[in-house]
């Protein structure tokens, strides 16, 4: 159970690092992420029932993302459309697009096939048991994309790209044109997400047009909950690595609900509503510990 | 250096609020000119440096920078020669960054590639910049922008634009939302930088006293129009009476709020 939970958990988790550097880095809440993760998840399912390499069908997952991002940003940039609406745009053509990869299926197993999973599992098996295999993968995975992200972020472009999320004004100044740190922001974002979605679908054993829905609010809470754990930090180390916990967390307690919630009477059906409720709960708590805060630094200050 | 023809800003042109903030202006900032910039609210001096930043477009007439017609030309590629400081000191640097990564990002214009700049001998190079400030910021380099007064932020970003050497320097109310003692050092050490590095420079300021002690140029606007434009031995001679009564003299309506001002 408890791998179990570890796995799902860092799995998202390269989702929730997607959507932490849209909502928290850029300040760009964006939706597009409901049909990335999909489109993500349909592009791999498509590459291995071709009999692609597995890496290169995550490749073409992770650019299909970008593009998505990009598309996002353009509509955004160049229309003037919010950018909430501009997330949404995408997302909705992106179902149809993600039904046509998937040959005008809506669901498509890939039980049969070679995956990038199966074939770790088949080698590493006799070497670790079987139960750690896939945890033990997750983990190098998802911590060598967190270590990539926060490099990243300590480059002049990826600060640059930070600021601008802070205080676009400084950036104009600058001589730089946040339209391009957007597409940039944007694009890497969702190209994360559509990693996530590649794996999710090979740990599932299918790809699903419905597999991204409500996926940025499990992203939005993931998020939430590993801010909620560590006082304020501008580290990009400590922010990343909150995103991660954050997600397993998320997970932890959807698990619970998954399979405890009988108790309370609760149905699989009730979940969209706990994760709603969770979002919630989390916004009243931080916003009084923020208060609480506010008030011991005007304290010391005196 | 900067020439402004004939140029007019009309919002919302054809609907009911039409309002004409900038009305046939003629302009030329000559290079190495110190412009201080006065007239009352609404008067179309922060319009004057939108159109100049590129922030807005003009509705008619052309600006022109060094020879080249730059009407057209957006906002952030302008920013790469011109330098802006508002009087809001949280526009210039970004809050959730330290002092050292603020100055990363501020320290040279232009788009920022996949490098790390930010090196040890860069940070030594920070430190001994900040000691202009003698504001003791060099011991605060690791520090969160946050933490830091709004005066300290208006100084920092003061440094920052300067050593990027822009052709020309914008001042809008830039110590306005300061309390009394930082206005005063950050005006200084505007004047000192000005000097210094012999930059052109325009400073809106609502204190007349600053407008005739600072530099060598005054314009005087009203109601969308420069009305009285000043330099040399006759700007040096200015009094705050005298300011006042050439506008009376120019304009028959009052100085709005001309005892307000007076009593500053
Ligand atoms: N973006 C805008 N849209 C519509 N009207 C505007 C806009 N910006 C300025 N105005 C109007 O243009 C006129 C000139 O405004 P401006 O901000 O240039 O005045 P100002 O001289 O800087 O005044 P203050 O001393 O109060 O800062 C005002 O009537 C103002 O309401
Ligand atoms: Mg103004």
């Amino acid at each position: 159970m408890i791998e179990g939970i570890l796995v799902e958990g860092l799995i998202y988790g390269i989702m929730v690092l997607g959507v932490f550097i849209t909502f928290r880095v850029l300040d760009f809440p964006d939706l597009t992420v409901d049909g990335s993760f999909p489109l993500g998840a349909a592009l791999m399912v498509q590459g291995l029932l071709l009999g692609m390499n597995g890496w290169l069908a995550l490749l073409i997952a992770f650019i299909g993302g970008v593009l998505a991002g990009v598309v996002t940003a353009l509509i955004h940039n160049h229309l003037k459309v919010p950018n909430l609406l501009a997330g949404i745009l995408t997302m909705t053509m992106l179902y149809s697009i993600n039904i046509r990869i998937l040959g005008n299926r809506a669901n498509v197993p890939v039980l049969d096939q070679d995956t990038l999973l199966s074939d770790v599992s088949n080698r590493l098996s006799g070497i670790i048991p079987d139960d750690y295999i896939l945890l033990l993968f997750f983990v190098v995975v998802s911590i060598t994309i967190k270590l990539l992200i926060d490099l990243f972020f300590r480059t002049d472009l990826g600060m640059t790209i930070g600021a601008m999320g802070n205080n676009e004004q400084m950036v104009i100044s600058q001589g730089i044109n946040p339209k391009t740190l957007k597409t940039i922001g944007l694009g890497l974002s969702n190209g994360l997400v559509a990693v996530s979605g590649a794996f999710a679908a090979q740990y599932l054993g299918f790809a699903d047009v419905g597999l991204g829905q409500g996926i940025i609010i499990s992203g939005l809470a993931s998020v939430m909950i590993g801010e909620f754990l560590i006082m304020k930090s501008n580290r990009i180390g400590v922010l990343t690595f909150c995103a991660l916990a954050g997600s397993v967390l998320f997970h932890a307690v959807m698990y619970l609900g998954r399979y405890y919630g009988y108790i309370i009477k609760m149905t699989p059906s009730d979940l969209n509503l706990i994760k709603g409720l969770l979002i919630i709960i989390l916004l009243i708590l931080t916003q009084s510990r923020k208060l609480k805060m506010a008030a011991f630094r005007v304290r010391v200050q005196k | 250096m900067i020439v402004i023809k004939n140029v007019s800003v009309t919002f919302n042109q054809g609907t009911v609020n039409e309002n004409q903030a900038l009305r046939d202006i003629n302009l030329n900032v000559r290079e190495g000119d110190f412009i201080t910039i006065i007239g009352s609210n609404g008067a179309g001096k922060s319009t004057l440096f939108n159109l100049i930043a590129g922030t807005i477009p003009p509705t008619t007439g052309t600006i022109h920078a060094g020879g080249r017609n730059i009407t057209r030309e957006p906002e952030y590629k302008r920013a790469r020669y011109i330098g802006r400081i508002f009087q809001n000191p949280l526009l210039g640097t970004a809050s959730n960054m330290s002092l050292e990564d603020n100055m990363m990002i501020t320290y040279r214009k232009g788009f920022k590639w996949l490098k790390r700049s930010l090196t040890s001998k860069m940070k030594e190079y920070f430190r001994t910049e900040l000691l202009q400030l003698k504001m003791g910021l060099e011991h605060r380099m690791k520090e969160n922008l946050l933490m830091f007064s709004g005066g300290q932020r208006q100084a920092l970003t003061l440094l920052m634009m300067v050593l990027s050497k822009p052709a020309l320097i914008m001042l809008d109310e830039h110590t306005a939302a300061l309390d009394p003692k930082n206005a005063e050092i950050v005006l200084e050490l505007t004047d000192k930088f000005i000097r210094e590095y012999k930059l052109t420079s325009m400073m809106i300021t609502h204190n007349m006293n600053h407008a005739i002690e600072y530099g060598n140029r005054l314009l005087m606007m009203d109601r969308g129009e420069i009305i009285f434009d000043v330099s040399g031995d006759e700007k040096k001679e200015l009094t705050v009476e005298k300011l006042i009564e050439k506008f009376h003299e120019l304009r028959h309506h009052g100085f709005e709020n001309d005892r307000a001002l007076l009593a500053e």
